[in-house]
């Protein structure tokens, strides 16, 4: 595995005292990439989002957007570029070959490391996926360059053409800027929803570069003996949800979380819920919403029994409308919220439900 | 577990940590069990350091102790409902080291107090309850933890955990808590910068302040608040008896809550931050309350004793003062030979009786008894007090003759003679 | 069968606190807990050791006070800790610290083969979960993360089954020791302790290395200058300034107010109105 040239101690300077010089040897690499995951013959919707987050990046500085491809060939891999054109990449570097047909590790740091010696990006962006994690690590370590994880929002300090990468730091109290000066590439890894999905352009287009892999089977210790799908009949898909219902530890008790769920049936929407009550066994992990679960963007969240404590507040702030519940008038939440009643969840639940139910059945009658 | 230990004390707060210390510093094998999760995470106190019961088991704890401020000033305030009468004791002679009294943080002092404990060769060990004493017909010769091979055995075990001793239910040693005889006190911790309290309460560097407050923001049952000023915030509480808040169906939080409002206290919570918010129990059945304190094997200190002094808002002295003259009373038998017994250990007793600790115990025994079927002096004499106060004070072209008779109108009127006689005496006997 | 377990000590975040007046972390008084995704890597450690035997080492690399996490492990059933501590360490980002932590592998590795290393998942503080692949990748290891069960393993043959999540299924692979693993959270329960442990544990003479023992000679990979991220500034995120509007009626009955919030949301918001119920049941 080739490393990455050995960066010169002395060129480091902390960030914001003296004009920071970068290594003349590290100038040479340009371009924003990002890493197009893939599973099952469908791309992950994160890798679109950080298209358009890349996008912007790159036309800051002025430089080209490139996706990365890998997979075995004649699965679709070439339709993974053409889509990716479409959100927004000028090229896609593709590597096909057999071994890259499912995710492993090992053949895809040597296929990613290998590019990027090759082409030398500035900036490299992976989904925090488990995919997307497991890699970033391997590769940043291969490349022995810095890595940010989970960051929430990426600029360009145009002083010095570098990447500053902002994530939650002590719990999500506080926010965090940081930054690799003199190593390249540049890494970051980004939750799925945290960059909102761009517009897909199907009339533009792009260039393929194609790269060899240069591995073979025998000597991939690691085999795939089956991949088992997930039920998706129950498994929850908050992700992607347009409503999501949520309660947090102001209900007080498991018995009353019955009431989300029946508001959310009639909402036809997902169910969310705070780290304490997922904690507390109330939910299922998958529901939690949050900065140590999922970060949400739907149309509507309804919170009900949340406080808006920091660490929930960064998984679902930027939901288009929020309405919060609370019997607390001084709860953080509705510092943030668009809509607040404060009053005993207990009570307005049902009275939402049956208010949301009554709105369905004239609609109906009406359409 | 098959290993023995000369001690096993069942508690880290201040008067097992005064126990395990004392006994381990004179060489002695002691274990000490402490259910949470790390000394001081179960405990909660005002909390006000008493110098002289720390002083007789660690002399120089003030190298390295966690210690907020030095108390310089005494307030004790009788509330009415908007108003208060009090008297301040301030004197530049407690500015003199060494101090007598500060204000700690029981988080920061309790861990500092393990260490100490640690470091003198006690055997630690957290997170585990002690479920069970182990007894051989009558007497106590080791302890079962809810831990898998958890029974441990020991020459004397020394319950030190706290108000709620569910130990000491257990083995019969005392009843069920009277909600008579306990207090429900909640408090919470308010960030303020310490150039805010400085100016606020005029001290400056490590200087305290502490105010005692009774009156009507207990609402007519027996109490008393608190505050006190740490190093970069203030303690406010309030404690009134169990059995009160049952039976006038009134939340602790809620009574905090106006007590905070009062427009004499208000102000110093002015731009402060609630931090934490802790309640707990305290015992203040007094000398009457207490249980049998040793036996064959068995020695009670601190809360779980009920050596706590209400009235004068002492309870980690006593805790640390029993502490040390239990672990004492072992050294001094176990260096002659002696078999702990019940017999033997009746020492502790004696020599507790010699102390302050039983002496101001026994001086106030009358006290709960009295308030609790008294609460006109919760209620009435504080609103006598202050509305006397209001009607002096008042300059409205009244002449000073007619405002006394006034003031003896509305004692006399509201009390009448003699219920003013009679609580009197009832104070009177109560302080004797 | 030789298990190494890296584990980290953390604040316990869930009980930061914000200083409202200074805007900076209050670190002080708030517990320190062993990083509570580790005790699953631990546990699974521990549950592979009740059945095949063997030693598991419990590795960290922090402060001296770091020791309490390593004596939590002992009291688990660790058999052997060692925590690494050295000034030098200081401002190490997670490249730094794999290679730390990497080099302590190496060194413990002469003592007694390692068959397996087991890592968090990720830390609380940093979330992260870039030290785990990082030392698999510097030791040679194959990597397999977010692993959900171990379905079986053979230490004669070196091979080992487990599942691992992905995003729409599991993966069930098959790969060769040694191999570092990081368990999922969820999958198993850390045992309670025994008497035994908690005493083996208070009484453990702690193994304390510093960079020359952990054998590292190159010391411009660790601390600060091994460091390629830098935090260049931390803040306290701006509060939105738009506050939510309070729905009040003059009954502040519960119909009342769910019927004044509908009509608001959907005057002000009308395409609501078709999303909900779209997937209505």
């Amino acid at each position: 595995m080739s490393e990455a040239p050995a960066q010169d101690a002395a060129a480091k300077k902390p960030a914001g005292r003296k004009k920071f010089e970068l290594d003349p040897r590290l100038e040479v690499y340009k371009g924003v990439w990002v890493f197009i995951e893939h599973e099952r013959g469908h791309v992950h919707p994160v890798s679109w989002e950080l298209l358009g987050e890349g996008r912007k990046l790159a036309d800051k500085l002025g430089v080209e957007l490139a996706g990365v491809v890998m997979g075995a060939p004649g699965i679709g891999t070439r339709h993974f570029c053409e889509e990716a054109f479409g959100y927004g990449a000028d090229l896609c570097y593709l590597i096909e070959d057999p071994v890259l047909a499912n995710y492993r590790n090992e053949p895809f740091t040597k296929g990613l490391t290998d590019l990027v010696n090759q082409y030398q990006p500035e900036i490299l962006l992976l989904g925090a996926t488990t995919q997307g994690r497991d890699l970033a690590g391997s590769v940043a370590t291969t490349l022995q360059t810095g890595l940010t994880a989970d960051c929430t929002e990426l600029n360009i300090d145009m002083e010095n053409r570098s990447l500053a990468a902002t994530r939650p730091t002590f719990g999500g109290s506080l926010l965090c800027t940081i930054v690799t000066l003199n190593y390249r590439p540049q890494m970051a890894t980004v939750r799925p929803r945290v960059m909102a999905m761009p517009e897909r352009d199907q009339t533009r287009t792009g260039r393929i570069v194609a790269h060899h892999l240069g591995m073979v089977e025998s000597s991939i210790i690691t085999k795939v003996l089956e991949y088992i799908p997930d039920n998706m009949q129950n498994k929850p898909q908050l992700a992607f949800a347009d409503i999501i219902v949520s309660g947090g530890r102001g209900l007080k008790k498991p018995e009353n979380f019955h009431l989300i769920w029946d508001l959310a049936k009639v909402l036809g929407a997902e169910v969310g819920a705070t780290r304490p009550v997922v904690q507390a066994g109330w939910v299922d992990l998958e529901r939690q919403v949050g900065q140590s679960g999922k970060t949400v963007r739907p149309k509507l969240y309804i919170a009900a029994g949340i406080s808006g404590a920091i660490q929930h507040r960064v998984g679902m702030e930027d939901s288009d409308v929020i309405i919060a519940i609370n019997n607390d008038p001084n709860a953080p939440i509705f510092d943030f919220a668009t809509y607040g009643i404060v009053g005993n969840a207990m009570t307005i639940l049902p009275a939402l439900t049956e208010a949301f139910r009554q709105q369905l059945a004239t609609a109906k009658l009406a359409g | 577990m098959d290993e023995k230990f000369d001690a096993i004390v069942v508690g880290a707060g201040p008067s097992g940590n005064a126990a395990a210390y004392t006994m381990a510093k004179a060489g002695l094998k002691v274990l000490q069990i402490e259910r949470g999760e790390y000394p001081g995470s179960k405990n909660v106190q005002g909390a006000i350091l008493y110098s002289d019961a720390l002083e007789k088991i660690i002399p120089d704890f003030r190298d390295d102790a966690p210690l907020e401020r030095h108390l310089i000033e005494q307030r004790m305030w009788v509330l009415d409902d908007k108003s208060y009468v009090g008297t301040h004791y301030r004197s530049d002679d407690f500015n003199k080291p060494p101090y007598n009294r500060y204000t700690i943080i029981r988080a920061q002092f309790d861990k500092w107090f393990s260490k100490k404990v640690q470091d003198a060769g006690a055997l630690l060990i957290c997170e585990t309850t002690v479920k069970d004493l182990i007894m051989d017909g009558d007497r106590v010769i080791g302890v079962q933890t809810d831990r898998e091979g958890g029974a441990v055995y020991a020459d004397v075990v020394i319950l030190a955990d706290g108000v709620n001793s569910l130990l000491a239910k257990k083995a019969g040693f005392h009843a069920e808590i009277d909600p008579k005889n306990v207090a429900l006190a909640v408090k919470e911790i308010h960030f303020m910068p310490q150039e805010t309290i400085e100016a606020r309460f005029n001290v400056s560097g490590d200087e305290g302040v502490v105010i005692e407050m009774v009156g009507k923001i207990t609402q007519g049952m027996m109490g008393t608040g608190f505050l006190y000023t740490n190093k970069e915030s203030l303690t406010i509480g309030v404690g009134c008896m169990l059995s009160d808040f049952k039976q006038q169906k009134v939340s602790p939080y809620a009574l905090l809550e106006q007590m905070k409002e009062h427009p004499s206290i208000k102000p110093l919570l002015a731009g402060g931050e609630m931090k934490e918010y802790t309640a707990h129990l305290i015992p203040e059945g007094g000398y009457n309350a207490i249980p049998q304190i040793s036996g064959d094997g068995w020695m009670i200190v601190g809360d779980s004793g009920m050596f706590v002094n209400a009235v004068h808002r002492e309870g980690s002295n006593l805790a640390m003062t029993t502490g040390r003259i239990a672990a004492e009373t072992v050294i001094e038998l176990k260096a002659m030979g002696a078999e702990l017994t019940a017999k033997s250990l009746a020492l502790y007793r004696d020599r507790l009786d010699d102390t302050f600790v039983m002496k101001d115990l026994k001086k106030y025994r009358r006290m709960p008894s009295v308030f609790h079927a008294n609460p006109q002096f919760f209620t009435s004499y504080p609103e006598l007090a202050n509305q006397a106060a209001h009607t002096m004070l008042t300059v409205d072209g009244v002449d000073k003759k007619t405002k006394e008779r006034e003031i003896r109108k509305s004692f006399v009127g509201k009390r009448s003679l003699f219920g003013l006689l009679g609580d009197a005496f009832k104070m009177w006997r109560a302080f004797e | 069968m030789h298990i190494v377990v890296c584990i980290k000590q953390v604040p316990d975040s869930a009980q930061i606190r914000v200083h409202p007046v200074t805007n900076t972390i209050m670190r002080q008084g708030v517990p320190a807990i062993v990083n509570p995704y580790d005790l699953y890597s631990l546990e699974e450690a521990l549950r592979l050791k009740d059945q095949f035997g063997g030693r598991v080492t419990v590795l960290s690399m922090g402060p001296p006070q770091a020791d309490a996490a390593l004596r939590k492990a002992i009291s688990f059933g660790a058999d052997e800790a060692i925590l690494v501590t050295d000034r030098a360490f200081a401002g190490s980002d997670t490249l730094a610290t794999s290679f730390a932590l990497a080099s302590a592998i190496r060194q413990i590795q002469k003592d007694m083969p390692v068959d397996m290393v087991f890592a968090g998942k990720q830390t609380i503080d940093g979330d992260t979960a870039q030290v785990g692949p990082g030392i698999a990748k510097r030791l040679n290891m194959q990597l397999l993360t977010y692993v959900s069960k171990v379905d079986s393993l053979n230490l004669e043959e070196g091979k080992i089954v487990v599942q691992r999540r992905a995003e729409g299924g599991v993966q069930v692979l098959q790969t060769a020791l040694p191999c570092l693993i990081t368990m999922l959270e969820g999958t198993n329960e850390m045992r309670f302790a025994t008497m035994h442990n908690m005493f083996r544990a208070a009484r453990y003479p702690l193994r304390i290395w510093d960079k020359d023992a952990a054998g590292i000679e190159d010391i411009a990979k660790i601390g600060l200058k091994g460091s390629p991220t830098i935090v260049s500034k931390v803040f306290a995120p701006t509060p939105k300034s738009v506050k939510a509007e309070i729905i009040d009626t003059e009954s502040n009955q519960p119909k009342d107010l769910a019927t004044t919030l509908l009509a608001k949301l959907f005057t002000k918001h009308p395409k609501l109105r078709h999303e909900i119920g779209k997937q209505a049941l």
